[in-house]
């Protein structure tokens, strides 16, 4: 799949005869797909563009007839998007929770950036716990922030980011206790793994908003957000679980047993030894992981707790922006954050997966010599 | 002296005794196993008291006798008897249908689709190949509840009434209550092709799919056809080109050579990772509790607001849910055991 502008010695005509009209059918597909993507590409720029509502106070102007899409209506609820009902004066603490873990995973997925492994400690050890203080709040001279204010982007960020830091070390327990020789220990985990895999998402939220109370005494009650967030951990776990067992298969039993004869235990051979290459092997699929994890986050609307897609369906009900075009932009909007998301880890899979070929061929390469 | 070693020689062999168990590896396993147990066994204890205790508290009955009470709410969407007089059994059974019918069709749409688009992505076609990655990398990265969403909210319930409904050939119609459609019936002179015609408020005759199934079926399948995509992609890679040259060499045009040896080999590799999309898209297909396709675990939704009976209710959906997933692995077993005798 080249693009034209890559490949300079061609010319464009040539490039077009080798890649659109190298045969008579060739040049029918191309005419046929032409067509098909400017009758579906007209309509969708009329509609977010050219017709499009790109001012306004309320809806007034997009229950016009033939308007397109009605921007002023993200304009408006914008805060509400990513913040949810978070107080205004308190919302500078959610903005600096974006600021320290985004810079954090930035620096992470930065290549060659230095003192990493600082970094990443900081990130699963010391940053949830701040995090959590900052935006619950009650203690230092913070004002408490119920978390049924919480809303929007927060809401799917915190969802996905306890799920991502959570899953990982479970699943990695799930995975070995799946190939342990103790027989009890594997029953109990690859009953785990292969329930929470078998049953939708969807179940695990409405047992946790519905079922979880009873578990618990009379009189102890767990925060609605904190159920769904066990929920969603234990769900990606068992995801997780399948994903490294995957890595661990492919790594060679003899890396396990050299690491024992060396005096090493059980533990510190897996940690030292066996992880290591196991997780770097799947390393795309953990991140694959994570992105169906971000996207999952947007069930958490079950419970009423107020992610993005909530935050839009909410709002339907608004009389002041009622249009036939306000779902539709709300929609639009919120699937274009989520896809900036999911593509951009999708892209850094990619790229990790080609580093990964990369450096098995030098590691092969270093071998021979 | 004595009296202070007579006192440290029993607790020397008891921590001797613990270190021997503790190193060896059998007794080890058998210390880790039973503390795993009794931890699990503590935990389901407090877990059935407290659950017993909250219940009786509560005044919630249990038990599945609910089952055969009288549900008292409407489906109007359903394959199977039913009226509001049914049971909540009922009620669970025409869900279990209602499932079945977004999953199957599903599945088939979504298979045709995937298999369409993995393929183009691999035409030598540049705007054909282009068209279908860009198809996979949209759907793949916006949630499946989000596109859900969209084309029910966005785009189905914002249709026309029945009056101003679309048409093809003043035989098929979409408007806001649906699709309606031309559909074979049986009637007083035997079988007929039943024609949607618009009646006073509404289409009468024909067979209409609502709204909800529509943009359900819809997103199930559009999203899950991008992920067959890249499995039926990443299947064709995974033939051998020495294959198709020999194949090409052997005067084979290129729809035979897809046809006999690529494909043929590549759906060995293709099969069991479809078959875990089959599974999502069953599993996927319990969104519709958010637009309220009555389909299981809508019913389930139902069922446990009225009953308040939460455990049974979600039992039994997790164990049709399990048994699914037990059936298609099974399935796939024996697939892999056929295909190992057939193969290599």
């Amino acid at each position: 799949m080249s693009m034209p502008s890559r490949e300079s010695s061609i010319s464009p005509a040539a490039w077009m005869r080798a890649n659109l009209f190298a045969t008579p059918v060739d040049g029918a597909i191309t005419v046929i797909m032409g067509g098909i993507i400017v009758m579906i590409a007209i309509p969708v720029i009329d509609w977010a563009l050219l017709s499009a509502i790109w001012v306004g106070s309320d809806g007034s102007q997009c229950r016009v007839e033939g308007a397109g899409a009605c921007w002023p209506f993200v304009t408006a609820k914008f805060n509400q998007f990513i913040f949810g009902r978070f107080p205004d004066e308190e919302q500078w603490r959610v903005i600096s929770v974006f600021v320290l873990g985004g810079g954090a995973i930035a620096w992470l997925a930065w290549p060659n950036a230095p003192a990493k492994a600082r970094i990443a400690v900081f990130l699963l050890m010391a940053f949830p716990f701040l995090a959590a203080l900052l935006l619950a709040g009650g203690v230092l001279g913070l004002a408490p922030v119920e978390t049924n204010l919480w809303g929007g982007m927060l809401i799917t960020l915190v969802v996905a980011f306890v799920g991502i830091v959570a899953s990982l070390p479970l699943g990695v327990l799930l995975a070995l206790g799946r190939q342990s020789e103790l027989p009890i220990v594997r029953l109990v985990c690859v009953g785990f793994i292969e329930f929470w895999r078998a049953v939708p998402l969807v179940i695990f939220l409405f047992m946790a908003s519905n079922m979880l109370p009873l578990f618990f005494p009379a009189g102890v009650t767990v925060d609605k957000l904190v159920r769904a967030l066990v929920a969603v951990a234990l769900f990606s776990s068992a995801y997780m679980a399948e994903v490294v067992r995957g890595g661990l298969q492919a790594v060679p039993k003899g890396q396990f047993e050299a690491a024992l004869s060396l005096g090493m235990g059980y533990w510190r051979a897996m940690v030292l030894i066996v992880l290591p290459q196991a997780l770097r092997h799947v390393l795309p699929g953990i991140v694959n992981t994570f992105i169906g994890l971000f996207k999952d986050t947007s069930l958490v609307y079950v419970i009423g707790l107020f992610d993005m897609l909530g935050v839009i369906t909410v709002n339907l009900t608004d009389p002041v922006w009622f249009s036939a075009q306000t779902a539709a932009t709300g929609y639009v909007f919120v699937a274009f954050i989520f896809w900036i998301f999911c593509f951009a880890m999708s892209r850094y899979s990619v790229r990790l997966e080609e580093n990964l070929g990369q450096s098995r061929g030098a590691n092969s390469y270093a071998s021979l010599r | 002296m004595t009296d202070h070693s007579s006192t440290s020689a029993p607790s020397t062999s008891l921590l001797e005794r613990v270190q021997q168990i503790w190193f060896h590896e059998t007794y080890r396993g058998y210390l880790i196993q039973g503390v795993l147990l009794v931890a699990i066994l503590w935990v389901a204890l407090s877990i059935a008291q407290n659950v017993s205790e909250n219940l009786a508290r509560q005044q919630i009955a249990s038990g599945f006798g609910f089952l055969d009470t009288t549900s008292g709410f409407v489906i109007s969407q359903r394959l199977v008897d039913y009226s509001e007089t049914s049971s909540y059994g009922r009620a669970l059974y025409v869900g279990f249908v209602n499932t079945l019918a977004v999953a199957i069709v599903g599945i088939v749409m979504a298979t045709v689709l995937g298999f369409a688009i993995g393929i183009a992505r691999l035409s030598s076609n540049w705007l054909l190949s282009r068209f279908a990655t860009s198809y996979i990398e949209l759907l793949r990265n916006v949630p499946l509840l989000l596109q859900i969403f969209f084309l029910y909210f966005g785009v189905l319930r914002t249709l026309p009434f029945p009056q101003e409904a679309f048409s093809i050939g003043q035989l098929i119609f979409l408007d806001n209550r649906g699709l309606h459609f031309p559909m074979l019936a049986y009637g007083a002179d035997g079988l007929f092709l039943s024609v949607p015609e618009l009646g006073r408020f509404n289409f009468a005759g024909g067979a209409n799919v609502s709204p909800e199934y529509l943009s359900l079926l819809l997103a199930l399948t559009l999203y899950t056809a991008a992920f067959i995509a890249e499995i039926v992609r990443a299947g064709i890679q995974s033939v051998p080109t020495g294959q198709i040259e020999a194949a090409r060499a052997l005067g084979l045009n290129r729809r035979k050579v897809l046809r006999f040896v690529v494909m043929p080999q590549a759906l060995r590799v293709i099969i069991p990772p479809l078959t875990s999309q089959y599974l999502n898209l069953t599993k996927n297909s319990s969104l519709a509790v958010f637009i309220a396709y009555p389909e299981l675990v809508s019913i389930a939704g139902i069922t446990l607001n009225q009953t308040g009976q939460a455990i049974e209710v979600l039992s039994i959906a997790m164990i049709v849910y399990l048994t699914l997933s037990l059936l298609t692995s099974l399935a796939m077993n024996l697939y892999y055991a056929r295909t190992e005798v057939a193969g290599k």
